[in-house]
């Protein structure tokens, strides 16, 4: 018996605990002396905490907590919390981008105020995306969803003479709130079908819904909404440029891969769990078959955000719909699953999870080069990047990276993590989607080289003035650099892992 | 393990290079360079490799091990050379080498990086050469692009950044019609593979496992590959039409990336061709014999024509290369073994005298800063050295006997005249021999007008002799050039040997 197996099952969640226990003691630290600013101390504290609570994840995955060798999910709280290795990969994720973002903040915190509220709201956002990635029931989905999402409008606003910044709030919180009454209503229609909020209960009780196909139909599609809302997918995307833009770089970071992923990690979960498609589409003549949405979802997605970000004159507005491109990509994980085919399901979805977290590395630092940038003063617009890698040649050369891994060439992490997903793709016998997929994945590169362009090629529009080197953007910014370089040869360990425990969803 | 360590230390030199200051990065990067060249050296000292590396040969200094496993196909780490691709790995080196050292002159400003970019590339190209499973050769090739786009857009001339991005979106639009056309052969190949070594799917190949996909037959599939993947390979060779973005990004680039440019990456594109259209489709092939053949000759005959208008050195050197390589696909297609042996010969000999063409107009250039042959004349009286090399260079463009180009034309026409794919075969030949002249005519015209004749020229600069380190590189290559013309067995042999299983494929035999 493994010392783990003799702890308390709640012990499971111990990474959402640390998180949130890390995100009150930010509080505390402030509150003891709420004058001086302790910006060192409390991006210290940040950063560990979410490096914390990514090693004890990435612990628990290495050990197969929760995972089917160690007798299967753990179920805390009457199913509503389900810890497995999907959730703990995740998990990953958020902390990674965490622990990247509040090293990067350091700096850009430097002379604002209320750092410790800042430094708090991004820990308890990481936590309410962990619990969202490990909710077994509806109730708990809304409640995390909001735990997350609550924190961030408040980050996006958090320049609040600026105006961009306030207006991107503002804007992010009605688009939210919104989106997440239209939740609740599908989670109500929901449960007047099946009676019930976890998730597998509702599986089991869809078989009854013969009659009321049509308002499952509803909920389902309400349900779906909420989900395009968090991951910046289209219909629900065009807060998204807004608030990336507005948002402190940082937060843009945060909210683009983190948020998104979560997102992302709810959606496969309430959709394979609660709604397997070999169950709905059995019912009334397949008019809840959510793959064909999402593969609709995905095309017009990845499609409408290439286009969208291939005319943009701004740098971070570009990198937003560029965001929204990739979104399209990830959800091709749940448009490729097929009935009765649960092997090449759980590739598929594995291959879209390795790819959010590949993604979560080269996007974030992309996202922290421009609060290098804006920290710098030097403006956002392509021209105002103009011969910028005679100044900060490694911080360019990682930028470079960013897009390059972006766009998906090799040498790159992206490269192997979008070939695993079209290649998964095609295995599903999704070969247009994949096709789809690589042709928008080509043309991304105009846009991508045209930031490496204007930093190598072009010459400076304006005397460049670069006035400080920021250490904690630059740690950050090439530790993402060097993720995503590591994780073209590392990317094995990945996928499996990726594969294996999306593959015991089905 | 010698190749991982080749493009391993190949890597860290660039690593390296990239990190020291400017003032130190030329000195470094030559030295840094010399351990390829030597790593090349001992794998050609130790070869023991025999037939052809993707038909069941005996492959040298392998590794294959499994890198990702994926669905049905796994991704394999393997490397490997055989006779095919150990002189590339060899001129690879040695040109870089050679480039490194012929920056020293025109390249001043951001050095380091310009340097470790030089490397960087050598170390795809290594990859490229040895690579012997599809995802890991795909790799590589597209990594090429990145160092010779920042190379050309950086170090450029004045229209620089069109050429970069020409360059960048030519060649990339390619590869993903070429990968398009590969990856649907290995659907097409379904149950009867099990990963993406190339050895593998061309073994599948040759076995007749391929079987329709998406609605196209066996045959059909085949052919629409073969097109595919030949349109890719033809945009990086060039062939004519596809050669618009060659002369552009050849002019706007530094003399350095020009030599690495049309030494070597040209190659990738014959060496592709080589490796995958005509070893692992050849009944295909032989069934587009034709059309190939017309474009053949077609860029023999219209790469050497619009050498002969040109004005500028650069780009007569330029447009000469594509007749060049025009060349290199006659010999593909006639499926002898000289024809193809010579082909592949014709790489290496091409690569090391358009090294040799770029670099010494290069220098010319350092010391006049124009390359207009109307501005200049007489130049050997003031840097006779140079003008010497110039000429010998130009004669072993020209096919002079015991020169390099010489034997690879010779190889070429020779195999070209024995074919049996198409009976028209002679008379491309034929007029493809044609194009020799008119090679001749511009390579003389140029030297006429420039080298020769009384002293003028319109510009302020003092004009002297080259330095001794510009001047050195144009002799090693020269050196190498009449070496592999005396005594083409160097690596003649071991080219046969890899080429021979590809004609008993083909039914030359």
């Amino acid at each position: 018996m493994t010392p783990l197996q003799t702890l308390p099952d709640w012990t499971a969640m111990a990474p959402a605990i640390v998180l949130g226990l890390t995100g009150l003691l930010l509080l505390i630290i402030d509150t003891v002396d709420p004058e001086t600013s302790n910006n060192g101390l409390l991006a210290g504290v940040a950063t560990l905490g979410s490096l914390g609570a990514g090693g004890i994840a990435g612990w628990f995955l290495i050990a197969g907590t929760g995972m089917e060798q160690t007798g299967g999910a753990i179920s805390l709280y009457g199913d509503a919390i389900v810890v497995d290795g999907m959730s703990l990969f995740f998990t990953l994720i958020f902390t990674s981008v965490a622990a990247m973002v509040s090293v990067a903040s350091y700096d850009y915190l430097a002379d604002q105020r209320y750092q410790g509220e800042f430094y708090s709201l991004v820990l308890f956002a990481a936590t309410g995306m962990t619990l969202m990635a490990m909710s077994n029931s509806l109730a708990t989905v809304f409640v995390s969803l909001e735990l997350a999402s609550l924190p961030s409008y408040a980050l996006v606003a958090f320049l609040k003479k600026n105006r961009g910044s306030v207006e991107a709030g503002l804007k992010y919180f009605l688009i939210g709130a919104l989106s997440s009454a239209v939740f609740a209503f599908g989670i109500s229609l929901v449960f007047a079908v099946t009676g019930s909020l976890v998730l597998p209960d509702v599986a089991a009780n869809l078989s009854n819904a013969d009659e009321l196909v049509g308002v499952l139909g509803l909920g389902v599609l309400m349900i779906a909404g909420g989900f395009a809302f968090k991951t910046a997918s289209v219909p629900f995307h065009f807060w998204a440029p807004e608030a990336y833009e507005g948002a402190p770089a940082p937060v843009s970071a945060f909210l683009s891969s983190a948020s998104k992923a979560a997102g992302f990690a709810v959606a496969f979960r309430v959709f394979t769990v609660a709604f397997p498609l070999d169950t709905v589409t059995a019912l009334g003549g397949g008019s809840v078959d959510w793959s064909l949405l999402f593969a609709l979802l995905a095309v017009v997605t990845m499609t409408l955000g290439n286009f969208a970000a291939a005319t943009q004159e701004n740098v971070k507005r570009m990198l937003a719909y560029s965001s929204i491109g990739h979104a399209g990509y990830a959800l091709i994980g749940l448009a490729a699953i097929t009935v009765g085919n649960s092997a090449a399901n759980g590739d598929v979805l594995g291959a879209s999870m390795a790819h959010l977290l590949v993604y979560g590395f080269m996007n974030t630092g992309a996202f922290l080069f421009i609060a290098m940038a804006e920290k710098w003063g030097i403006g956002r617009t392509f021209e105002d990047y103009n011969g910028l890698a005679t100044k900060v040649p490694i911080a360019a050369t990682a930028m470079t990276i960013f897009m390059f891994s972006l766009a998906g060439l090799p040498p790159f992490g992206g490269f192997v993590s979008k070939y695993a997903l079209f290649y998964s793709a095609i295995e599903s016998g999704f070969w247009w989607l994949a096709a789809v997929g690589a042709v928008n994945s080509a043309l991304s590169l105009f846009y991508y080289s045209r930031v490496v362009k204007a930093m190598w090629i072009e010459e400076p529009s304006k005397p460049l003035e670069i006035g400080s080197q920021p250490v904690g953007l630059y740690v950050a910014v090439i530790f993402a650099a060097v993720g995503t370089v590591l994780l073209l040869p590392g990317f094995q360990p990945v996928i499996e892992t990726a594969q294996t425990v999306a593959a015991a969803l089905f | 393990m010698i190749i991982e360590a080749l493009i391993g230390v190949t890597f860290l030199a660039a690593l390296v290079t990239f990190v020291l200051p400017d003032r130190y990065a030329g000195k470094a990067a030559f030295a840094l360079s010399l351990v390829p060249v030597l790593g090349s050296l001992v794998m050609w000292q130790q070869y023991d490799a025999s037939g052809n590396a993707l038909l069941g040969g005996n492959i040298a200094f392998e590794t294959d091990v499994v890198w990702l496993q994926l669905g049905q196909y796994d991704l394999h780490w393997m490397v490997g050379v055989d006779g095919i691709s150990l002189p590339l790995v060899v001129l690879t080196t040695i040109l870089t080498t050679l480039a490194i050292v012929s920056s020293w002159t025109p390249i001043a400003e951001r050095q380091s990086q310009f340097y470790g970019l030089m490397l960087l590339m050598e170390a795809n190209l290594l990859g490229v050469f040895t690579a012997l499973d599809f995802f890991v050769w795909f790799v590589f090739w597209e990594a090429v692009l990145v160092p010779m786009y920042f190379l050309i857009g950086v170090w450029g001339g004045p229209r620089r950044k069109y050429a970069a991005i020409k360059f960048f979106v030519y060649t990339n639009i390619a590869s993903l019609v070429m990968f398009i056309g590969f990856i649907s052969l290995v659907f097409g190949l379904g149950d009867s593979i099990s990963s993406l070594r190339l050895p593998e799917i061309a073994m599948a190949l040759q076995s007749g496992q391929l079987s329709g996909f998406a609605g196209l037959s066996a045959s059909a599939l085949a052919s629409v590959a073969f097109i595919a993947m030949f349109l890719g390979f033809a945009v990086k060779v060039p062939v004519v039409p596809f050669h618009t973005w060659l002369p552009d990004a050849h002019v706007e680039a530094p003399t350095p990336a020009s030599v690495m440019l049309a030494g070597v990456l040209l190659k990738m594109g014959t060496y592709a061709l080589l490796r995958f259209n005509f070893t692992m489709l050849p009944e295909t092939a032989r069934s587009f014999a034709l059309p190939i053949a017309l474009v053949a000759v077609a860029s023999v005959i219209y790469g050497a024509l619009l050498a002969l208008a040109q004005q500028d050195l650069k780009r007569i050197v330029a447009y000469s290369s594509v007749s060049s390589m025009g060349y290199v696909i006659l010999g593909l297609i006639a499926y002898t073994t000289y024809g193809v042996g010579g082909a592949t010969f014709q790489m290496v000999a091409h690569g090391l005298i358009s090294g040799l063409m770029f670099m010494a107009v290069g220098v010319i250039y350092n010391t006049t800063h124009t390359r207009m042959v109307t501005d200049m004349s007489g130049m050997a009286d003031k840097m006779p050295v140079t003008a010497g090399i110039f000429v010998a260079g130009a004669f072993g463009y020209m096919g002079l006997p015991l020169m390099a180009g010489f034997a690879a034309e010779f190889f070429i026409f020779k195999g070209a005249f024995e074919s049996t794919v198409m009976a028209a075969m002679p008379l491309f030949t034929g007029v493809a021999m044609f194009g020799i002249v008119i090679v001749a005519g511009y390579l003389l015209f140029a030297m006429q007008r420039t080298l020769f004749g009384p002293f003028r020229f319109d510009g302020d600069y003092e004009i002297t002799e080259a330095p001794f380190h510009d001047v050195a590189p144009l002799a090693v290559l020269l050196l190498l050039t009449i070496v592999l013309g005396v005594s083409p067995d160097i690596f003649f042999t071991m080219i046969q040997d890899a080429v021979n299983p590809i004609l008993e494929l083909g039914g030359a035999f």
